[in-house]
């Protein structure tokens, strides 16, 4: 897999962050601008796979820490909890919940069920596209 | 209510763990719950005997008016009564009997979640509810029945078990949704009160035959009796528990439940007593001729079943206290007689009667027990088996037709049931020593208690009638007869009538039959082979027959290759959307062509050149290139229709599957054109069949306008209620996130699913 390119290897490097980092600018803008949990997610997975081109799978294992396969599990449980709050107060299944809070430095903040719930399509969303290449990439060896 | 059920399948969760923890008595322990449902139960009986009827409400699924409501009258009351108290037996029995099993963690699992299914099937007000309740035993039951899964025949006893209740089960969920429409409502409590608008109702045949399909499956009448023998494989303490006392009997609660909206008519009286009759006749002339210790039992239960069937039939108040006391009487010595037969097999080795006999002296406690259930079984004075018998016949001759019919099928069952009684109460126990597999010593406490009560009850309520009736009997009569007193006494001295001079006789000519019991089993070898052209074989037949038909039309659809699923899958949306416009017809309107800018046409035609160009391509490389190119022409349509976000979202799709087909194409042969020229053609013309259909729906989308179009409330409630201008993301995450839950859950499906095939089939190969 190592495709033995200088370029690359210096590009994927720098970009993997960048490209991280824009993927979370796309996932908390995407309620009132293009963007979302599923369209940051595939942001994401495309940034870590151009990592897995540059360098090679152990790297590129290395550079997520975690298995795909976890993220896949964590981001469907967090989607599914997101829906519990509403529960709570009475009120169906999924019904959104919106809290605002004050951060010293920042000011106001919203938070809310569903920034809860396109963070999980997030997490699933690159566990589904990484744990399918990573395979696929390591069935090739 | 809800919580004293719940807290069965609580049990049931901890039950492995309380049982490693407990040890040897694990028994006893899981039995405290069962014995405080009981108390809690028997709480209510001083409000349901003075004829209150209670109904305890819990929203469940309101958008769909489902509720988890509960209805306590006599008649769940009764039941609950049943399943609470005997449970605490088959529980503490369990722990003994099961003790060296491997599974008995697993055992305690079982059957606490049955003892809830149960009380859910007899204490709940909603049909809905009920019916899950109502599955819910049927699965319990089968995981119980193949209890010991390693035996062929338990697991083929299991599943034949679970079809035939299922089937029924099905054509009981048509059949409530049919008397739902009928009655007006889901709750039995309102249902009860229309039986005129239910009765009058187009409806009330179809939904009558449906509901007493599921009825007779459960309670194993003629002809899906034969499920119930075979049923034995289980372990003893789960035949007693499930295949006597309560489980089998769900049908007749329902048929007793629903008698105040559903009887009362010629159908009803004819089907239920003729089914009943018949059943009751042929569950004894069987048991009779069995010597298997629990096929006997089992027998003589599917005549106790056809009995209940029959009395409810009749429908007069007599006939339907005669059923109440009936059935607690059959509970009872049926319950113990069980037990018994498992303390024959744990001390004795006995499973056959012909191994049995003489055991008097090793198990005196045991016997005594055992012939007090007997003597109760065969309807002897003055047992409670007695008192009910004396009942059923009065009920019997006071029939409203068929009288003669009836009156020889119970008589010929009494007289049966008598000989039945005997080989059950003496051959085990008198006579000359039978040597039993194993040397035969007295059973410990736990095993004996259950016995002991159960029979004990049967003698108390014989010597005192009015002890049941006005503890519960008369409350359960009333609800079987719509919350109407019944006009009907039970008592030990009926005076000399019929019922007592066909009594007398029975037991004479049953204990004659007895006598002659080895003589009258050979005669009867007969059976044997008519039994070979029973609906049993009518069951195997349909199983072979669903086997041999999902054969034909797996090696039909599964061949393993890709291109015939994809084209199954083109041709079968082809063939019911054609059907589906042919039917409704389609039409094409005016599309304004003139509109087309030219950037739009130049798109076009990027997309068909890359279209024409993936298909023609001799590369594979070139194939998938144009694929992509294809692919973000389409991000680029979506841009220009301002769909930003289904724009971006398609662009890095296709990125990644670029890319992945790019990892895929490393592992593929080399292109070879091997397809003939006419299987290109077959591919050619499914492909222009799919997309043509396509391109019609398209079309013929554009001009329908049958509903309001959604998209407006969505943008303008998308800042309101979802605070968030982007529309598409509100919709995802907010107003529609159930639907991206599942679509979520699908993708993550399909890593696994990748994962799995590609890492399964790396090990095989290492």
């Amino acid at each position: 897999m190592n495709m033995q390119s200088l370029i690359l290897r210096t590009a994927g490097h720098f970009l993997l962050p960048l490209l991280l980092l824009f993927s979370l600018f796309l996932l908390f803008r995407g309620h009132n601008e293009p963007g979302g949990g599923f369209i940051a997610g595939l942001v994401a997975a495309a940034a870590v796979v151009l990592y897995l081109f540059s360098m090679d799978i152990a790297s590129a294992r290395q550079v997520l820490r975690v298995d795909p396969r976890s993220l896949l599990g964590g981001g469907m449980s967090l989607a599914v909890l997101s829906g519990v709050p509403g529960v709570f107060r009475g009120q169906p299944f999924f019904t959104a919940q919106w809290w605002e809070v004050t951060v010293p430095g920042i000011g106001m903040v919203k938070l809310s069920s569903v920034l809860l719930f396109d963070i999980g399509v997030y997490l699933v969303v690159v566990g589904a596209v990484l744990t399918i290449m990573l395979t696929l990439a390591e069935a090739e060896d | 209510m809800l919580y004293a059920i719940l807290s069965t399948f609580l049990l049931a969760a901890l039950a492995p763990w309380l049982h490693q923890l407990t040890g040897r008595q694990s028994g006893w322990v899981l039995a405290l719950l069962p014995a405080a449902l009981f108390l809690y139960f028997a709480s209510f009986l001083p409000a349901i005997n003075a004829g209150e009827v209670v109904v305890l409400v819990t929203p469940w699924m309101p958008g769909l008016d489902i509720q988890l409501s509960f209805l306590v009258d006599g008649l769940s009351l009764l039941f609950a009564l049943l399943i609470s108290g005997i449970g605490f037996f088959i529980v503490s029995y369990a722990g003994r009997y099961l003790e060296k099993s491997r599974d008995l963690g697993r055992f305690y699992v079982l059957i606490l979640s049955f003892m809830g299914s149960m009380l859910g099937l007899v204490l709940a007000d909603n049909l809905v509810a009920m019916f899950v309740f109502w599955e819910l035993t049927s699965v319990t039951s089968y995981l119980l029945i193949g209890y010991n899964h390693e035996d062929l025949k338990a697991r083929k006893a299991a599943l034949q078990g679970l079809i035939v209740t299922v089937a029924g089960g099905l054509a009981l969920l048509a059949g409530i949704v049919m008397l739902a429409i009928a009655g007006g409502s889901y709750e039995l409590s309102e249902i009860l009160n229309s039986g005129d608008a239910v009765r009058e109702h187009a409806f009330y045949l179809p939904l009558l035959i449906l509901i007493l399909l599921g009825a007779f499956t459960k309670s194993a009448q003629v002809p899906f009796h034969f499920w119930l023998p075979n049923a034995m494989a289980a372990p003893t303490p789960v035949s007693a528990y499930l295949h006597s006392a309560t489980m089998v009997k769900a049908g007749v609660y329902l048929m007793a439940r629903l008698n105040p909206s559903l009887g009362g008519t010629d159908v009803w009286f004819t089907v239920l007593a003729l089914f009943g009759a018949a059943t009751m006749f042929t569950g004894v002339f069987l048991a009779f001729r069995s010597t298997g210790i629990k096929s006997v039992l089992a027998y003589s239960t599917v005549m106790a079943l056809g009995t209940l069937t029959m009395l409810i039939g009749i429908g007069t108040e007599a006939a339907l206290l005669a059923a109440m006391a009936f059935l607690l009487a059959h509970s009872l010595y049926k319950g113990a007689l069980f037990l018994v037969a498992g303390i024959l097999d744990h001390e004795a080795g006995a499973k056959d009667f012909l191994q049995t006999g003489g055991l008097r002296a090793a198990l005196p406690v045991t016997s005594a027990f055992a012939i007090l259930a007997a003597l109760s079984l065969g309807g002897v004075l003055p047992m409670f088996g007695f008192v009910a018998k004396e009942l059923m016949l009065e009920s019997v001759l006071g029939a409203p037709g068929w009288v003669p019919l009836l009156a020889l099928l119970a008589i010929a069952s009494a007289i049966l049931g008598v000989a039945v009684a005997a080989i059950v109460g003496i051959r085990p126990w008198f006579g000359p020593r039978v040597e039993t597999p194993k040397s035969p010593h007295e059973a410990p406490p736990a095993l004996v208690a259950g016995p002991a009560v159960l029979a004990s009850l049967g003698v108390l309520f014989g010597l005192g009638p009015g002890l049941a009736e006005g503890g519960i009997l008369a409350a359960a009569a009333r609800a079987v007869n719509g919350g109407v007193p019944v006009d009907a006494n039970l008592s030990l001295w009926h005076g000399l009538n019929w019922p007592l001079a066909i009594s007398l006789v029975s037991l004479v000519l049953g204990l004659l039959l007895y006598s002659r019991w080895d003589r009258a089993r050979a005669v009867l070898a007969w059976v044997e082979t008519a039994a070979k052209y029973g609906p049993e074989r009518g069951y195997d037949r349909m199983m072979d027959g669903i086997v041999r038909v999902s054969e034909w039309q797996t090696r039909l659809l599964q061949s393993g290759y890709l291109r015939y699923y994809v084209m199954f899958i083109i041709l079968a949306t082809v063939a019911m959307v054609g059907v589906t416009a042919r039917f409704y017809g389609v039409s094409v309107g005016p599309l304004a062509l003139s509109d087309l800018r030219f950037y739009e046409l130049t798109i076009v035609a990027v997309m068909v050149a890359s279209a024409l160009f993936a298909v023609l391509s001799r590369s594979r490389l070139g194939a998938v290139a144009a694929l992509g190119s294809f692919g973000f022409t389409v991000a680029l349509m979506f841009v220009m229709f301002s769909a930003a976000d289904v724009g971006i979202t398609q662009i890095l799709v296709e990125t990644l599957t670029v890319i992945l087909l790019v990892l895929v194409l490393f592992r593929l042969p080399g292109f070879l054109g091997l397809s003939s020229r006419l299987i290109k053609l077959r591919d050619a013309s499914v492909a222009l069949a799919g997309g043509g259909m396509i391109t019609l729906l398209l079309v013929s989308t554009h001009n329908a306008r049958e509903f309001d179009s959604i998209a407006r409330y969505f943008i303008e409630e998308s800042v309101p209620s979802g605070y968030g201008r982007n529309v598409v993301n509100v919709i995802l995450v907010d107003f529609r996130a159930l639907d991206t839950l599942g679509e979520i859950f699908v993708l993550a499906l399909a890593a696994v699913g990748v994962y799995a095939m590609i890492r399964f089939r790396a090990e095989d190969k290492s």
